[in-house]
């Protein structure tokens, strides 16, 4: 049953966007892979509102203090088989903020991380091939 | 009074829909900034805000590095205006430094400065469509924008980070073949944003945000909003002609200071629409005037970090959002001792308060994006009740659903 269900999500991952403290420049990016450029929805992939309606996590940011409880519970919240994907240098290593009193990342000291697309800010392209491939290798 | 009270709980009922089932948090594509608005029904009577949720500490961590690491960390401080962030930072350390860049250097920094512009302003306008339900108009402008970051890639190697500047210039020269490229594409640029002026003082969008959220010339002054937002109010300030800074004192013929007295959402917008072409005008007498030279001293740029003194120094840039101010004070072994960034967007936030006293809920987010905040928090907004006295967290993404049905 928990394969037809991951098997069901590879043709229309849902995803997510959480921005843990990023500068704005992979949020925009990953706006702009949606954008008809790019074009990720062609992929069947859909930007949501709520996690519960989600496959996939994008996470971007070094984590700060604040954001700590609100990422766990966020990824808490949405329903397994789940992807997280760490968007951005920030995301997967916490480079340039490392050593900051007020960030507590990288992501993967706090939750677990399925793909680490890095880049400052990665191309929207990258963000994309990091997407399929985190959705083709998790959901089968 | 019986039936009274049933049609109010009709309206709670229509609210409580709005409420989203995983609390706080709603990070969407831009500004989280956390509101809290009391309603008296539909309308707002009072707006508090909560900031902070992306401290990172960044003028602590500049403290422990030294100055070239701290360029490429305050870089990171907006992936919106990153250049106005260095060039404010370096035109600090060169003041203390009494290092003179190059003339050519300060052109191509004035050129990638209004090249941001013309990206930040057309981000703006494509959020503010999808804002007001027009994602058709979203789509095309971001499609238009992605020409400007293909430049940006051209000429510096990345699309949102340039890191252009060093000290004592820029670290990217521009080659007679860039340049064309990009007398032609603000050619294509000026058709595509004339179709989205035309939009913009289209009948429909027009009533839209005609008269949404008023910020008067007083209250303005007031409250010192700065850029488009003061600009959209009649207040006639740009850093760029009152302070010049890198090669505006050479170019003040070639662009005029966009005002509007009406003071709503369909004024900043439109500042913010002409200001387009008003970069369009400088990029073209930047690619004109360019004048010959090196772009960087020849000398090594740890050594001349070294070189630079114990000292303090403020700067000014005019970033699409209006006036960034820097104050920088060196310890002269190649660190800082102090570093204090004022963005333009707190300055901003403030005037949200005036702008959003008295409009409709569903109101919120067009106003809130109009004055096109940059900060990095979280999305949400907080609605209080003040008659049943219950508060209720709602994201914006919600009330954008409310804001389309409308």
């Amino acid at each position: 049953m928990f394969r037809i269900v991951s098997r069901g999500r590879i043709k229309s991952p849902w995803i997510f966007h959480l921005n843990t403290g990023s500068c704005n420049g992979c949020d925009i990016e990953i706006v702009a892979a949606f954008t008809p450029r790019y074009d990720l929805e062609r992929f069947g992939c859909l930007l949501v509102g709520s996690p519960r309606h989600a496959d996939v996590l994008l996470v971007t940011g070094p984590v700060t203090r604040q954001m700590l409880p609100r990422l766990i519970r966020v990824y808490e919240q949405i329903p397994e088989p789940k992807v997280v994907v760490a968007v951005g240098t920030c995301a997967s290593s916490g480079s340039p903020f490392l050593g900051s009193e007020m960030v507590e990342g990288p992501v993967d000291r706090i939750i677990p991380v399925d793909t680490y697309i890095v880049g400052c800010p990665p191309r929207p392209e990258a963000i994309a091939s990091g997407i399929i491939t985190a959705v083709m290798s998790k959901f089968r | 009074m019986v039936v009274e009270r049933n049609v109010e709980k009709e309206v709670e009922v229509e609210y409580a829909r709005l409420r989203i089932p995983f609390g706080p948090v709603h990070p969407a594509l831009k500004e989280p900034v956390s509101l809290r608005v009391s309603v008296r029904g539909e309308e707002v009577i009072d707006v508090d805000m909560v900031l902070g949720h992306v401290h990172r500490g960044i003028e602590a961590l500049a403290e422990g590095r030294n100055l070239i690491q701290t360029l490429y960390l305050i870089e990171r401080i907006c992936g919106i205006c990153s250049h106005s962030h260095t060039t404010c930072f370096i035109q600090a350390l060169e003041e203390i430094g009494g290092i003179a860049p190059s003339e050519r250097a300060l052109y191509l920094r004035t050129l990638i400065f209004e090249m941001e512009r013309i990206h930040s302003h057309l981000l703006l306008l494509g959020v503010m469509a999808y804002e007001i339900g027009f994602d058709t108009l979203f789509m095309f402008i971001w499609h238009v924008r992605e020409k400007i970051l293909d430049l940006f890639e051209k000429i510096t190697g990345n699309r949102i980070h340039h890191a252009m500047n060093t000290i004592g210039g820029v670290r990217w020269n521009l080659t007679p073949q860039i340049a064309s490229e990009i007398n032609s594409c603000m050619k294509e640029m000026e058709k595509a944003v004339k179709y989205v002026r035309d939009i913009f003082t289209d009948g429909t969008v027009e009533k839209r945000i005609c008269g949404l959220g008023v910020l008067d010339y007083s209250e303005a002054l007031k409250l010192c909003v700065v850029g488009p937002t003061a600009r959209g109010s009649g207040v006639d300030i740009d850093v760029r002609r009152d302070h010049p800074y890198a090669a505006y004192n050479d170019l003040k013929g070639n662009f005029s200071v966009i005002t509007r007295r009406d003071g709503d959402v369909h004024a900043r917008i439109e500042v913010r629409v002409l200001e387009i072409f008003e970069s369009i005008n400088i990029i073209r007498a930047i690619l004109e005037k360019l004048p010959e030279g090196p772009i960087r001293p020849e000398e090594n740029v740890l050594r001349l970090m070294r070189r630079i003194p114990e000292g303090e120094a403020v700067s000014l840039v005019e970033a699409p959002r209006g006036e960034l101010f820097y104050f920088v004070k060196t310890d002269g072994k190649g660190g800082l001792r102090r570093l204090k960034v004022r963005t333009p967007t707190f300055s901003n936030l403030i005037g949200l308060k005036s702008m959003l006293l008295g409009c409709e809920i569903a109101d919120i987010p067009v106003i809130v994006a109009s004055i096109d905040p940059c900060l990095s928090c979280t999305n949400r907004v907080t609605i209080v009740d003040q008659r049943s006295g219950e508060s209720k967290v709602v994201s914006l993404d919600a009330l954008r659903r409310v804001v389309r049905e409308k």
